[in-house]
């Protein structure tokens, strides 16, 4: 068979996952539904490596293919097909989203298991990875933005899964209007694509937009620059990015998937898909630079004082996705999709290993009250040590070559870019900080009351439900957050994906050492030629003395850890009143959310109020009243021409006939 | 000659028609109706229809006169008020009236008919004769005929349903 | 006397018999003037029989003798019924038809 043959199969299983489940809801017991979506993942994992084969069966420069179902719309002027664009790019994404949610798929199906919406969110969970797929092996901008939008309606969904939750689904809503502001970015720059180049076929598009457009061209721009709204609601960049640690408000595979592997990497693989189009509009691409690194700072500063473990993974996510965007937007595609990828996999595991945490806790999130797992729960401690040590980049690990690949491309291109490698150094001393922060918290140290219970009775401590936002005890009569609370140490699924990812977290990186083998680079450059960026490599030796100096770094900041949250007990709440201001700053996020919330949400509001008041009652009520009166009164006067008298009907008759005469005689004189 | 005649019946018509309408008693103003169609009699057989102006004066001026004759006995025939409900009628009526007799007037005096303005043709011996309308009646028009006859029967079929006394209901 | 003669006393004789319906109250003098108005165009209609030269006008004349007779029976015949109801015999007062 074809790639693109299978590429459609690559499609086809989730789809096909998700309308089996959901509509076997009652029929299908629980634990069929989870194999059935499970292996529909697997199976398109499977089709998505068959495509690998046939790809690598090719020449370097042919790996690309369109191939497409039916024309979707094909009328004045557009011609809009079902189509897919098979190159090295989708199908790495296809891999990594593929891999990544068999693994997480399976991780629910002993996690989520005593919760009543169990084929609910399989459903969903499929559904999702379908949507994500046609987002990435998407032919055209329409099929694109398709792809976009029901993957923002999946995560809309599966944050407000325990949709009891009141803050759930304020956060499922938060999430949602965000990303439509992402959507109208997207939507508007297709249009305008649209409008210069005539298609919206990817093919045509990049063929011809270097011959329609010159360099930084404010039409371009204006594209990129609405592309980058997109790409940042969705990647939950600066200013868009409030709505991600909300989102961890859903069960934590959720989070693990859509909100740390695959949906937010989709603005980076749209930057990544429309290089031809950034690479004409370099200021565009430097904005998205720029941007990314201030992300990645904040974020960063941000996740040194979160106390809500999910939320600071989440925080650790957006700085993650910072390097990504810079290293796509400086030109590095083949290093940001790589970090994409170890990302991926070492992100999943922390946020699969924080939800046993969180089980083992009674569903409490706050770090605080958390200690000494170490002891109770080897297995989760372990992994979560792996990838801790891989966000850290310790020397070898598989986030140690990705984002150091990042900064050594920056670093060769010079001048300006220097900013990147000095500030994405500090980025990664910070975030070694912050993750080794999290680690000595929850698993040093004397084991907390819950801690303790698991190391003597082996039983999951077991309460009343409560949100661990406000406190309120949960609603479980419709059963969820389920009865029970699952650990790795008791559940298999969750060990064996677990274990896998663990594993590819330590050795990931071992396909892209340089000097060593390029096996990333080698396959995803050759989608990546043409325009001027792709001839900027940097020279083996700086690479190793990049990686040497990312090394020092991540080591320095796991020692500053420990010296600062571990050895002195006392330091860390004298740190905090000391610079007391700085961590109000940054515990308020800084100040994002009141921000936001005066500068659009209050002028929404106050325009809705005002169309109501005003607007509504007395413009359109009164054009609406107004059109009702004026035809009262015509009719008033016209029904007492009706008065009864037939001598007056005689008379109009007479009367009309002598105007009609009238009328004759003058036009025929 | 035949200009006296068609004046003194052409007088008779209009003023027949004027105590029409200007008579207060309803009686009188059947009375002037007579008038009014024996003159109009007079004026057919100047256009030598002969027959038309005998089927005037005997079925016309003859029976259906008769019937009002009747009917203004049975009913009496008080005055009307003096006071006009409808505002305006009182002014517009005779406006209009004028109006409608111009405007005929002026479509039938300005329009390009020249043969308005003859005698007619010289007509045979047997023009207006009984024996001509009948021939037409039971040969080109013999359906008009068959349906009027049709007609008169409903006619007299509805009146003597409408006038009949009801058993039941007050005398 | 050329046919414009008895044309116009036609028309003036059909515009009295019309004032005439729109100034009464007297149903009775209401059939009356339909009647005047029915002879105006009966006169027509022979005027231009004669103009024409064929006697295809005095049959329609005839004709409308035989209708304007039906109508005066049914509309006397409407005339005793009001009246023996004991209603008022006047056109004004007869006025249930209105909006």
């Amino acid at each position: 068979m074809t790639g693109t043959a299978w590429a459609w199969l690559v499609l086809l299983f989730p789809l096909l996952g998700s309308i089996v489940i959901a509509l076997g809801y009652r029929a299908l017991p629980q634990k069929a539904a989870g194999m059935i979506g499970t292996a529909a993942i697997g199976l398109s994992f499977a089709c998505g490596i068959a495509a690998l084969i046939s790809l690598l069966g090719e020449d370097a420069d042919a790996r690309h293919h369109a191939s497409s179902l039916w024309d979707y719309a094909s009328v004045a002027g557009l011609d809009i097909k079902l189509g897919i664009y098979l190159d090295q790019l989708s199908i790495f994404m296809v891999l990594v989203v593929t891999g990544v949610s068999t693994l997480i798929h399976l991780y629910s199906y002993g996690y989520m298991q005593s919760d009543e919406g169990y084929h609910r969110f399989f459903s969903y969970l499929n559904f999702f990875v379908f949507s994500m797929l046609l987002l990435v092996l998407a032919g055209n901008f329409v099929l694109l933005i398709v792809g976009w939008a029901f993957v923002g309606f999946a995560s809309y969904a599966l944050i407000s899964f325990w949709y009891r939750r009141e803050t759930a689904t304020r956060a499922g809503m938060k999430a949602f209007v965000i990303n439509v502001v992402g959507d109208i970015g997207l939507v508007l720059a297709a249009f305008m694509i649209f409008r210069e180049l005539g298609s919206f076929d990817y093919g045509t598009v990049f063929e011809k937009a270097p011959e329609v457009f010159s360099v930084n061209e404010w039409s371009i721009t204006a594209i990129c620059l609405l592309l980058l709204v997109g790409a940042f609601a969705k990647s939950a960049q600066l200013p868009l990015h409030t709505w991600l640690p909300d989102a961890m408000e859903g069960p934590t595979p959720v989070s693990s998937l859509i909100h740390a592997a695959t949906m937010v990497t989709a603005g980076v693989y749209l930057i990544a898909r429309t290089h031809v189009l950034f690479a004409l509009a370099p200021t565009a691409a430097d904005i998205s630079a720029f941007i990314g690194l201030a992300t990645l700072l904040v974020a960063a500063t941000i996740a040194l004082v979160m106390t809500d473990l999910k939320r600071a993974i989440a925080y650790s996510t957006m700085s993650q996705i910072g390097y990504m965007v810079v290293g796509v937007s400086i030109g590095a595609y083949g290093a940001g999709m790589f970090h994409l990828m170890t990302h991926a996999f070492f992100k999943a595991l922390l946020f699969m290993a924080a939800g046993s945490i969180i089980a083992a806790m009674a569903n409490e999130q706050n770090i605080d009250r958390m200690g000494g797992f170490a002891k109770a729960m080897r297995f989760t401690s372990v992994t979560m040590l792996c990838g801790g040590l891989a966000l850290a980049a310790f020397p070898l690990t598989s986030g140690f070559f990705s984002k150091d690949e990042i900064l050594a491309y920056a670093g060769a291109r010079g001048g300006m870019y220097l900013i990147f490698v000095v500030l994405g150094y500090f980025g990664a001393f910070l975030t070694a900080i912050y993750t080794f922060r999290l680690i000595f918290r929850v698993l040093q140290g004397e084991p907390c009351a819950e801690a303790r219970e698991l190391i003597e009775t082996g039983h999951v401590a077991h309460e009343a439900p409560k949100n661990p936002a406000t406190g309120e005890p949960e609603d479980t009569d419709v059963g969820f957050p389920g009865p029970e609370h699952h650990i790795a140490e008791q559940s298999a699924p969750m060990r064996v994906a677990m274990g896998v990812l663990a594993f590819l977290a330590l050795v990931g990186g071992l396909v892209q050492v340089p000097g060593v083998d390029n096996v990333i680079a080698n396959f995803l450059d050759p989608a990546f030629e043409g325009p001027v960026l792709s001839h900027v490599h940097p020279s083996i030796e700086w690479d190793w003395i990049g990686l040497a100096i990312g090394g020092v770094i991540s080591l320095l900041g796991i020692w500053a850890a420990h010296w600062l949250y571990v050895a002195n007990p006392e330091r860390p709440r004298a740190l905090e009143q000391r610079l007391q201001g700085l961590h109000d700053f940054l515990f308020h996020k800084w100040y994002f959310d009141e921000a936001i919330d005066l500068l659009v949400v209050r002028p929404a509001l106050a325009i809705g109020r005002f169309a109501n008041r005003t607007f509504e009652r007395f413009v359109v009520d009164g054009m609406v009243t107004g059109t009702e009166e004026t035809v009262r009164s015509a009719g008033g006067i016209v029904s007492r021409v009706q008065n009864g008298f037939v001598r007056s009907y005689a008379l109009l008759l007479i009367a009309g006939f002598a105007g009609l005469a009238l009328y004759f005689l003058l036009s025929s004189s | 000659m035949e200009a006296v005649v068609f004046f003194v019946a052409a007088i008779g018509a209009l003023g027949g028609a004027i105590g029409v309408i200007a008579m207060r008693n309803p009686f009188y103003s059947v009375l002037a109706l007579i008038v009014h169609l024996f003159s109009l009699a007079a004026l057919f057989l100047l256009l030598t229809s002969a027959f038309v102006a005998a089927a005037q004066v005997v079925v016309y001026a003859g029976a259906v006169m008769v019937l009002y004759v009747f009917v203004v006995a049975y009913v009496g025939g008080g005055g009307e008020s003096a006071w006009e409900p409808i505002p305006g009628q009182r002014f517009l009526a005779p406006l209009l009236g004028i109006a409608l007799f111009v405007e005929l007037s002026i479509a039938v005096l300005g329009s390009a008919l020249k043969a308005l303005e003859t005698h007619g043709p010289d007509t045979p011996n047997g023009f207006g004769d009984p024996a001509a309308i009948g021939r037409l009646l039971l040969e080109k028009f013999l359906l008009p005929f068959e349906a009027s006859s049709i007609l008169l029967l409903l006619a007299a079929v509805g009146a003597i349903v409408l006038a009949a006394r009801r058993q039941e209901a007050s005398s | 006397m050329n046919i414009t003669w008895y044309i116009v006393l036609s028309s003036l004789l059909f515009a009295t018999g019309a004032v005439g319906i729109l100034l009464r109250r007297s149903p009775m003098v209401i059939l009356l003037c339909l009647e005047l108005m029915l002879n105006a165009g009966n006169l027509a209609l022979v005027a231009f029989s004669r103009m024409v030269g064929n006697e295809q006008g005095q049959v329609f004349a005839v004709i409308v003798m035989v209708i304007a007779a039906c109508e005066v029976v049914v509309g006397l015949g409407l005339i005793v019924a009001i009246f023996r109801r004991r209603l008022p015999l006047n056109v004004d007062d007869l006025r249930e038809l209105r909006g």
